[in-house]
């Protein structure tokens, strides 16, 4: 159990150091450089070239590379170069942690809402309660977040005017401030996570609800609720435990879609994608780590 | 290829015949299969129609009729400058489609051939490779995707080996796993003793046995990849304007979605029924092969 963890630990650190090295190949493959886009129309040759070298980037490609590795082991994220030296913390801190709340609050919501339909579906199934919500869900699978988006704000903010159609806040506001604005991405984050989430409870469902022993609890007597809840749900919950982590860590790389369209973060962060998508792949290893002690502790 | 082994295939041929009978008739009786077939085929046939139906030219600007509320003349209205919705609705989804369906197609091969491969092959080989497609699945895919498509442009052709490469190694996974199944069976160590080269094991021996996995994958691969292709068009990186494709419509015609919500729904109405369409298809596909795939993740 200790050296399967342990293992999984070391496997993900070694994917960590594959993802930067790709992602660093890709940007180093981009045309411009962070020279260029600090300078942007003012640019001559000249100025270019001695921009470049205060910034070190005439260095070799892998000495730049092994110097950032080195800083981020350290902790330190470095400047940007193109935003005028703010320091790369500060200016992802607060988008990434709009984007972990849009993402925790779809979750909190979604979760159990995505369980209980599943479970509902699960029982009536094949009859219309079942066959209505699965249709729904087929929608929230399938759609693109920015059409599902579309409509909701078409339905919600310019028809019925409940919510606003775009974030209207600055990226740095309170917690408290942003949660008002952000209703309609996390609906349309929720209905896609639910779609997902209830389908794969409902199968699970299924399967446990003609499994032998929840038929002898029949026969004994055993109220359905009872049944249900204390004999079915932590059964079919079992394997769909690592599937919604792995579906909330996908989720994580299409949410940019959703921010765009509700100008959530302003379009330029995909500049700081690189570093903010380092990130968020750290957070799905772990993701996949946590789920992978949680089950193998209810099995073992 | 001697006598012998030619005589022992032709029964497995006669064979194949029969599943692919018996798969079309447990497809024909799901209604969801066959409304998905419909509209695949419909989509289909309308991307290789439409600039020869369309009613107006979906090109054509005309700043007398901007924004216009439909009306017999145009279907569902006009757009900011004045061109049909319905037109541009029709023939909006043929790049995409082109660039979608080819790439499915190259993304199934090779990812398909390479993990089966590696499932064979296993030991070391598999190891790393898997290493590398785990990283590579756990880069946010719209960030793969503008990586390269803002590096080597919007040509059709670049788009679809990038979606061809791209969605290739979320097939490596699913081929690895299939093979996986089949590699420890008799044949595969009869195919062995004979003394068969590797690439007559892999595609004369694998990968008819996975082709069923394969089938069902590569019909998600494609709800997926359309998925992604109208994303990075909805961000600007589709297509070049002014080539009308649903993804961008609906990015550009958001602005006037409250005076002509028809210049939003037109394209969204298009795109959901094709997504829709797959999906329901790949599903009824997946319980006619046998095979079911809700237990899978999305990735």
């Amino acid at each position: 159990m200790f050296f399967l963890i342990a293992r999984r630990i070391v496997l993900a650190l070694v994917t960590l150091l594959i993802i930067s090295i790709i992602i660093f190949l890709g940007v180093e493959a981009l045309p411009g450089d962070a020279a260029t886009a600090y300078l942007g129309q003012s640019a001559t040759p000249e100025s270019l070239e001695a921009l470049r070298e205060e910034f070190g980037l005439n260095a070799p490609a892998h000495q730049r590379y092994l110097n950032w590795l080195g800083d981020m082991l350290r902790g330190d994220l470095g400047n940007s170069m193109s935003r005028r030296g703010k320091p790369v913390s500060e200016i992802i801190g607060n988008q990434f942690r709009n984007t972990v709340v849009l993402a925790v609050a779809a979750a909190i919501v979604g979760i159990p809402l995505a369980i209980v339909l599943g479970v509902f579906t699960g029982i009536t199934r094949d009859k219309w309660p079942d066959i209505l919500i699965s249709f729904v869900a087929i929608l929230g699978m399938t759609l693109p977040g920015f059409v599902t988006a579309t409509v909701l704000i078409y339905v919600f903010s310019l028809r019925l005017e409940w919510f606003p159609a775009i974030a209207m806040v600055p990226t740095d506001a309170p917690v408290s401030e942003i949660l008002p604005n952000i209703v309609l991405p996390i609906i349309t984050l929720t209905f896609v996570m639910v779609a997902h989430i209830l389908r794969l409870v409902r199968t699970n469902m299924i399967d446990v609800m003609v499994s032998n022993y929840v038929q002898m609890a029949r026969l004994k007597g055993v109220p359905v609720m009872k049944i249900i809840f204390q004999h079915a749900l932590p059964n079919a919950m079992l394997p769909s435990i690592n599937v919604i982590a792995l579906t909330m860590a996908w989720l994580l790389g299409g949410v940019a879609i959703i921010e765009t369209v509700f100008k959530l973060v302003s379009t330029s962060s995909l500049i700081c994608l690189p570093l903010y998508s380092t990130l968020a792949c750290g957070l799905r290893e772990d993701i996949k780590l946590i789920t992978l002690c949680s089950v193998y502790e209810k099995t073992v | 290829m001697t006598a012998t082994t030619q005589a022992a295939e032709q029964p497995i041929v006669v064979k194949r015949q029969h599943p692919i009978a018996e798969t079309w008739e447990n497809l024909r009786r799901s209604w969801g299969g066959m409304i998905g077939l419909s509209l695949i085929i419909l989509h289909v046939l309308l991307a290789l129609a439409s600039p020869y139906i369309v009613p107006q030219d979906p090109l054509e600007m005309n700043s007398q009729i901007r924004n216009e509320l439909p009306s017999s003349e145009h279907l569902f209205g006009t757009d900011k400058l004045g061109r049909d919705i319905f037109s541009r609705s029709l023939v909006g989804g043929r790049i995409a489609l082109l660039v979608t369906v080819l790439g499915t197609a190259i993304a199934m091969t090779w990812g398909g051939l390479a993990g089966i491969l590696f499932g064979f092959l296993g030991g070391r080989v598999d190891e790393i490779a898997m290493r590398i497609v785990d990283a590579l699945l756990a880069i946010p895919w719209l960030l793969v995707l503008l990586l390269i498509i803002s590096t080597l442009g919007t040509k059709p052709l670049v788009q679809i080996l990038t979606f061809g490469f791209t969605y290739g190694y979320t097939a490596i996974r699913v081929a690895r796993a299939a093979t996986l199944d089949h590699v420890t069976r008799e044949f595969i160590l009869a195919a062995r003793a004979r003394g068969e080269r590797k690439r007559t094991v892999v595609i004369r021996e694998l990968l008819p046995n996975v082709l069923d996995v394969l089938l069902v994958d590569g019909a998600m691969n494609w709800s997926w990849m359309l998925l992604g292709f109208s994303s990075l068009s909805f961000l600007g990186f589709g297509v070049t304007p002014p080539t009308p494709d649903w993804g961008f419509m609906i990015a550009k015609n958001r602005e006037i979605m409250a005076i002509q919500p028809w210049s939003v729904f037109g394209p969204v109405i298009m795109l959901s029924s094709l997504i829709i369409g797959i999906n329901l298809f790949s599903d009824a596909l997946a319980k006619a092969l046998g095979l079911d795939r809700s237990q899978g993740a999305p990735v």
